[in-house]
């Protein structure tokens, strides 16, 4: 009996039980498209989570202030209040510091915000006109924040969609209506453009306030809850926080960088936290994925065992009749 | 043609010995047609199986047309059951997939016949057998007898030295056996020589000479 006869006859026992056949290259082709799937979902979320992350800007640092140390006591990280609009000036103005494009203090909040009869839980942002530069917030319709807002502490806001979507209803128009902010009302002027959540929290969920209308008018405080910084481009990155770092040292009377009030993260930071975070997630896919296929190899094998044994007296036949054993393993 | 000379099978199964056959001898000549008859239990089957080089006998010799079966290898005893040992089964044992043609081709298709040849032999056996309305009908398609009509064509189709039939009539009804057995004694007027073993006596009263087994001795010949 040559191959091709031979060959000729496995197709056409594929072919009598159809079903199994049929259910055994499903089988792999499953578990191997889901292996591939899976590996692919967990490098493209990898891949997203990158890019969300450098759509905020690959040449920003952020300073947060610090854990406030008293008498030996080491508080949480951002309890202390150390850090102020006038720090953040100090840093545009300062001649030592020459690798910083733009400064943007922040300070944020959350709070309860109603309009109307609805009603949401959101951030509240205080900015500066330059926060829509360095953060790439790019208005949808109406203004961003200007500097005159700030200077007047004019009781305006610029909404993420979600925000309007919240208090207005999908699609609404709400520039020029009035929404109360710490039973403060505030004009609406503007509506930035969706910009999709990165991580940990939605960058649409937010309103924007002038800084100043945001500390004096509704909080009552002095104090910034983080300052941006955009560098010149992204190879001063490391000059920028060093030469900031030394200011803000020298102006909070600090001698000794260990006991600094604040810190500075580079975007890089976070970036490569997130994607270890995310490798992580691809390697326990994989994981998966390997296993569900190691499961699915077996019941093939399983298969295979069954359709040998029950054609055990054919094989002996085969014998009988003068099959050689060659012939006989070459058949399976 | 066919030589036995003090053969003993002895099955070992753990501490346990079972003499199967012990120190048979006997002939048998071309054309010839014989029965070999016995108890269930007497070691006809054993007998059967290595007479049909299926399994090898532990003491004696057994040749068969000049051949020592006991000297040779695995591939070398597959090619004396393709070609000098015709089986026909008590189960018919046909391929249930394939066509009565396909199954009476199957014992050819491990030899170098081209496939022409043997579509006509399969075809001229069948016709033999009065098949040959039903060469294209699978085993399911078959009766019993008609079935085991299909088994002696394929048993037939490699022209053996000996045909070698174990209970060829025991799924049978007596009606079908008996025409099993009319294909019989045709065969063996042309010159087949048939080994049929058997257990019943109206059976084995169709061949010529009938040998009794008993207790794996021979009882009489």
């Amino acid at each position: 009996m040559d191959i091709t006869e031979l060959f000729w006859e496995s197709i056409g026992t594929l072919t009598i039980n159809k079903m199994r056949t049929a259910l055994a290259t499903l089988g792999i082709v499953i578990g191997i498209g889901s292996v591939i799937a899976l590996i692919s979902l967990g490098q493209g979320s990898q891949k997203a989570v990158e890019n969300q992350i450098q759509s905020l800007g690959s040449n920003l640092l952020t300073i947060s202030p610090g854990s406030q140390s008293s008498g030996g006591v080491r508080g949480a990280i951002g309890g202390s209040t150390t850090l102020t609009y006038e720090d953040a000036k100090a840093i545009m103005s300062s001649p030592e510091v020459t690798a910083v494009k733009n400064v943007s203090p922040e300070l944020s909040r959350r709070s309860q915000v109603t309009a109307g009869r609805n009603n949401t839980n959101t951030q509240i942002v205080g900015v500066a006109p330059v926060y829509s530069q360095v953060r790439k917030i790019n208005v949808a319709s109406g203004l961003f924040i200007s500097q005159r807002d700030l200077d007047s502490l004019a009781k305006v806001a610029v909404l993420g969609p979600q925000v309007v979507t919240d208090l207005f209803g999908a699609g609404a128009n709400p520039i020029g209506q009035n929404i109360r902010v710490n039973s403060q009302a505030v004009r609406v002027i503007g509506v930035t453009e969706a910009k999709g959540g990165s991580g940990f929290q939605n960058q649409d969920d937010v309103i924007y306030m002038p800084l100043t209308t945001a500390q004096k008018l509704l909080f009552g405080v002095d104090y910034l809850s983080s300052i941006s910084l955009e560098a010149n481009n992204e190879n001063v990155m490391i000059d920028a926080q060093n030469q900031v770092g030394y200011l803000l040292l020298a102006r909070h009377k600090l001698t000794d960088p260990s006991q600094a009030d604040f810190m500075i993260f580079s975007q890089n930071d976070i970036l490569n936290t997130a994607s270890q975070v995310t490798g992580t997630f691809t390697a326990l896919l994989s994981g998966i994925a390997a296993i569900s296929l190691l499961v699915g190899g077996i019941g093939i094998m399983n298969i295979m065992l069954v359709t040998v044994t029950e054609r055990t007296r054919e094989i002996g036949l085969r014998k009988a009749l003068g099959a050689k054993k060659k012939t006989i393993i070459l058949s399976f | 043609m066919i030589s036995v000379s003090h053969l003993s099978k002895i099955y070992q199964n753990f501490d346990v010995e079972t003499t199967a056959l012990n120190d048979i001898s006997f002939e048998i000549k071309k054309g010839e047609f014989v029965a070999i008859m016995g108890p269930s239990g007497s070691g006809k089957s054993t007998l059967m199986h290595i007479l049909g080089a299926l399994d090898l006998p532990t003491h004696g010799t057994y040749s068969l047309d000049g051949y020592d079966i006991s000297r040779l290898n695995e591939d070398e005893l597959a090619d004396i059951r393709n070609k000098k040992i015709g089986f026909i089964f008590q189960s018919y044992n046909l391929l249930p997939r394939f066509s009565a043609l396909a199954n009476v081709m199957l014992p050819m298709a491990y030899t170098g016949i081209p496939k022409q040849e043997r579509l006509e032999r399969a075809k001229k056996y069948l016709t033999m057998v009065g098949l040959e309305n039903r060469m294209e009908h699978t085993s399911s398609q078959l009766s019993g007898g008609q079935q085991q009509r299909v088994a002696i064509a394929r048993g037939l189709a490699m022209n053996p030295s000996i045909l070698l039939a174990d209970e060829p009539t025991g799924n049978l009804a007596t009606a079908q056996g008996e025409e099993i057995m009319q294909i019989f004694q045709l065969l063996n007027k042309q010159g087949h020589t048939i080994v049929m073993i058997t257990h019943e006596q109206n059976i084995a009263r169709h061949a010529r000479r009938i040998i009794k087994i008993l207790d794996g001795k021979i009882d009489q010949t």
